[in-house]
């Protein structure tokens, strides 16, 4: 062994309680940083897949469009005073080939067509306002895992058959409904069905429960009077959610039609994420930054103590980048002791937490291994160690030996 | 054959007041040779032998050690040249309290990597054993007598075989019994191996004894 290793790993053992505080420091910073970063992914996560139960990652829809002038002049501009929205049927017209065109798309995955009616559930006299939601409702349920959400009946009968319809669990309450009995729902447009019930869904959103359900596609259409071609919205599904954002733009330039990712349809719960990611950093940062004071201290403390052996090492012939070696090797002895004891403490931790049942949706506490985090704490970790002993290492190279051999 | 050479060396401190320590100090060491510096406190003897030591580089004037001009060398080459030729007795012991005798007698040696462990190790125990300490081999050297100590430090100043030892007051925490021993073994040192010893002293009779004394007075030598 070197023998800088061997006085910092002699420094390190004969002073075991205080090497041992500061591998403690380490090793909870360094487990509390992995632990809440790797909670943060499962909480982005199971957030993301919430919102994925009644969102697609791209809707295309045909926007309301301003009145405009005609003509325009030439050497001024026309202007139109108190522009109203064109009366234009919001169809999206020739909805097959639009959807074919998207489908050509690399990054798309799942492309299904929409159509909302807004209807009233009817059982004698009772009459509760909902909004029909006309699927094909096998892709309706690859893009929004509705499957997830039945807690009765069987979301595959509604395949096919114009005549079923799956209620929320709420409706399902308020107008006694059990699988297989009939419900008559009355659209804005006048037009009455008789549909039977083929499953009811519970999401997290009671509100959701109490009015929405889903239809056959057609049947949507038949409410509202409209042809087969009839189609509202077309929901696109990419492979990366994170890319929505940039495929909307570009699915709005081969469609014509607006497009808007996920994270622009819920603006003010991706402030909420992006609050609780910086306050969840933050304090993880700060957790780490403080054992890496913890490092620092006690390596300041060596330094004033091993005064007196690093002027004679330095009168010996040790050179400044010898003693700031010893120092260093001290302090990164220290921080993988820390990164590896508490990578095991954080997967512990993880472990224990994975097994809490929280209810809900959303099940067991929605955390997992995540090893981009385990690797990212242990770089983070070190480069604090780093720094922690750097800053007393360089103190001790500069310790002047005959000012303290003449004391 | 001279080992060491000193060509007009003056140094000021600066704080408080300016204040002139060493006045153009000139003078030469034999190989072999046993050099006593006396003096009153304050006369500059100790800032001599920093000086001297090359520990202390804010100097006028040059040092020549060995034939070479080390004034004006980085610090990085001063340290491989202390850790070579020169060796160091305190007044205080400096061992490292940690470590056993024989690991702080080998580690000016394992620094300057000559020779395998093992050699240096073997090495050790004959310095040791030179001073009669070859039985505290093992003991930490916090665990030893104050004269104990002092001498392991001897040993340890030994170890590369240097050209000079240097010494500050080597014998002012020792008793009579223990510096009559160290000065037995400084006489042996200089005239069987050769190598020169440049000590600092309060000890009237120490000095006495030597080949050669340098009395300085007010940054001067007398």
């Amino acid at each position: 062994m070197n023998i800088n290793a061997d006085i910092a790993s002699t420094y390190l053992f004969t002073n075991k309680k205080l090497t041992l505080v500061a591998v403690m420091g380490v090793l909870l910073g360094m487990s509390i940083y992995i632990f809440m970063n790797s909670m943060l992914v499962g909480f982005d996560r199971t957030s993301s897949e919430s919102i994925f139960k009644s969102t697609a990652h791209i809707r295309v829809y045909k926007d309301d469009i301003l009145s405009k002038p005609l003509h325009q002049t030439e050497g001024s501009t026309s202007v139109i005073i108190n522009p109203k929205v064109v009366p234009a049927s919001n169809t999206i017209i020739n909805p097959n080939e639009v959807v074919s065109l998207i489908k050509k798309n690399p990054d798309v995955t799942i492309v299904t067509p929409q159509v909302s009616a807004t209807i009233f559930y009817n059982v004698g006299k009772t009459q509760i306002a909902g909004m029909a939601i006309g699927v094909i409702p096998s892709e309706a349920d690859m893009m929004f895992n509705i499957k997830s959400t039945i807690v009765e009946g069987d979301f595959d009968k509604m395949q096919g058959n114009t005549n079923a319809i799956a209620i929320g669990s709420g409706v399902a309450e308020k107008l006694s409904l059990k699988i297989n009995d009939n419900i008559n729902i009355t659209s804005s447009k006048g037009v009455n069905r008789n549909l039977k019930v083929a499953a009811i869904f519970k999401t997290n959103n009671s509100v959701i429960d109490k009015s929405k359900s889903y239809i056959n596609i057609t049947t949507a259409q038949q409410l509202l009077q409209e042809n087969n071609t009839y189609v509202t919205d077309i929901n696109v599904n990419v492979r990366d959610p994170e890319k929505a954002a940039k495929v909307a733009p570009v699915l709005t330039n081969l469609t014509g039609y607006k497009s808007e990712g996920w994270k622009e349809a819920n603006e003010s719960l991706m402030a909420a994420f992006r609050m609780r990611k910086i306050v969840i950093t933050f304090v993880s940062y700060t957790i780490l930054i403080v054992a890496g004071f913890g490092i620092y201290n006690i390596l300041n403390m060596t330094v004033s103590q091993k005064i007196n052996d690093i002027a004679i090492l330095k009168a010996m012939g040790f050179k400044g980048h010898d003693v700031i070696r010893i120092f260093l090797t001290q302090a990164l002895s220290i921080g993988v002791m820390g990164v590896v004891s508490g990578m095991i403490m954080a997967a512990i931790l993880v472990t224990l937490l994975k097994r809490v049942y929280i209810g809900g949706d959303i099940g067991f506490f929605p955390i997992d291994y995540e090893l981009s985090k385990f690797i990212q704490g242990a770089i983070v970790g070190m480069v604090i160690t780093f720094f922690a002993g750097y800053l007393p290492a360089r103190k001790a190279a500069q310790v002047d030996p005959v000012s303290i051999f003449r004391k | 054959m001279n080992i060491l050479e000193t060509k007009n060396i003056s140094k000021y401190f600066h704080d408080p007041v300016e204040f002139q320590v060493l006045k153009n100090i000139s003078f030469t060491v034999g190989k072999g040779e046993f050099l006593s510096m006396i003096g009153k406190s304050g006369s500059g003897k100790s800032t001599l032998l920093y000086i001297l030591s090359t520990m202390d580089t804010e100097y006028q004037g040059q040092l020549m050690i060995d034939g070479q001009i080390v004034t004006g060398q980085s610090n990085d080459q001063l340290a491989a040249m202390r850790n070579q030729k020169i060796g160091f007795v305190f007044q205080f012991h400096y061992l490292l309290p940690e470590f056993s005798c024989l690991k702080n007698i080998m580690i000016p040696a394992l620094k300057l990597g000559k020779y395998s462990t093992k050699e240096i190790e073997s090495k050790a125990y004959d310095k040791l054993k030179l001073l009669g300490l070859e039985d505290q081999a093992l003991k930490p050297a916090s665990k030893l007598s104050g004269g104990q100590q002092q001498r392991v430090a001897i040993a340890r100043a030994l170890i590369n075989d240097p050209l000079m030892i240097m010494c500050d007051e080597p014998t002012g925490n020792l008793d009579s019994k223990n510096t009559a021993i160290v000065f037995d073994i400084f006489k042996e040192l200089t005239s069987q191996l050769g190598q020169t010893i440049i000590a600092v002293t309060h000890d009237d009779e120490f000095a006495k004894n030597s080949d050669r004394i340098i009395e300085m007075k007010d940054g001067e030598i007398v």
